[in-house]
């Protein structure tokens, strides 16, 4: 195990920011159209984790033009230049599917640190 | 044919040089020793004999520790030969390591023994899909074979029948994997793809014939 350890850790970047399911990220991607590379911006909410180590992937729902919206990325993979968390979100699970059947009001995600504020 | 014998340790995934994620078996290749090269003079065919993975001098028995001695060797875990394998320059005693066969990039068959699987029913062994429904008053032939053959005639079951029985642990080559990497100071060779055994299992990695 150790061995396979060692191979991980060549593809495992620390340097990436640290999120959680419910956290609202800006995942900047590059795009390649035919010689050109571009950056293009993907902002919505982490759905779920899964996988360790080199094989970690992340889900990111957003709503676009009123259509639900999911992409999955390797964590480590090296078409994302950048990762920024907009909003930490304090919920209750570590996978949130349940957000696929809610819209509007209903899919909102309380910010961490202000629960407090409702009783 | 050339060749050399690794120890599997595990699946992981690497990004390749256009960043596509691709599945690879991590396979540890220590440096193997040349205990013996046979000739067509002296034994009819052409090989080259490899020992490697230590193994304490005391769990191995004195004839094989004699042979290993012959060739200036420690006392190794595992001997394979490889046929066919041309040791230009290289002599009795020689080490060689991954980097020495394999480059980055190569087409190579890996062989080993499969995970062992104990006597298995058709449905685990050949596919088979079991006989009828799960309802519908049935009950007790979800997983059988069905019919073997004839009654009257032909009267017998023919030879080669799929049936349950032992499952695995037999020797399996995978073809045309390649070689995705390879880490001189850890030993490791990172392959595309499943590879036969369990992890840790011993494999032998296979160079091809570079005609084609």
């Amino acid at each position: 195990m150790d061995k396979l350890k060692l191979v991980e850790q060549t593809i495992v970047n620390d340097d990436i920011a640290q999120f959680t399911a419910g956290d609202t990220v800006n995942v900047h991607y590059r795009v390649r159209e035919g010689e050109k590379e571009r950056i293009q911006q993907y902002e919505g909410v982490v759905l779920n984790e899964r996988g360790s180590g080199a094989n970690k992937t992340f889900t990111v729902r957003k709503i676009s033009s009123n259509v639900g919206v999911e992409r999955i990325f390797p964590l480590y993979s090296p078409f994302i230049a950048k990762i920024e968390v907009k909003k930490r979100g304090s919920v209750r699970r570590s996978k949130l599917f349940y957000l696929r059947e809610l819209r509007g009001k209903a899919a909102r995600i309380k910010e961490r640190g202000q629960e407090s504020k409702k009783k | 044919m050339s060749g050399l014998v690794g120890k599997k340790i595990g699946m992981t995934s690497v990004f390749d040089s256009q960043g596509r994620s691709i599945p690879v078996t991590v396979v540890e290749v220590p440096a193997s020793v040349i205990t013996q090269i046979k000739t067509e003079e002296t034994d009819g065919y052409n090989a080259v004999q490899l020992s490697s993975f230590d193994r304490k001098a005391k769990n191995v028995s004195k004839s094989v520790k004699g042979h290993f001695d012959k060739a200036g060797s420690e006392t190794k875990a595992v001997v394979k030969e490889f046929r066919d394998f041309l040791p230009e320059g290289l002599d009795v005693g020689d080490e060689l390591k991954a980097e020495d066969v394999f480059q980055v990039g190569d087409v190579i068959d890996v062989a080993g023994t499969s995970k062992g699987r104990g006597f298995t029913g058709v449905i685990k062994r050949h596919n088979f899909s079991g006989v009828g429904d799960e309802t519908h008053g049935q009950h007790n032939r979800l997983r059988a074979p069905g019919s073997i053959g004839g009654a009257s005639d032909p009267a017998r079951v023919f030879k080669g029948m799929k049936m349950g029985g032992q499952h695995g642990n037999t020797r399996v080559k995978v073809k045309n994997l390649s070689v995705a990497k390879i880490i001189t100071e850890s030993d490791l060779v990172l392959i595309t793809g499943a590879i036969p055994g369990p992890n840790g299992g011993y494999v032998e990695l296979l160079s091809k014939p570079s005609a084609y």
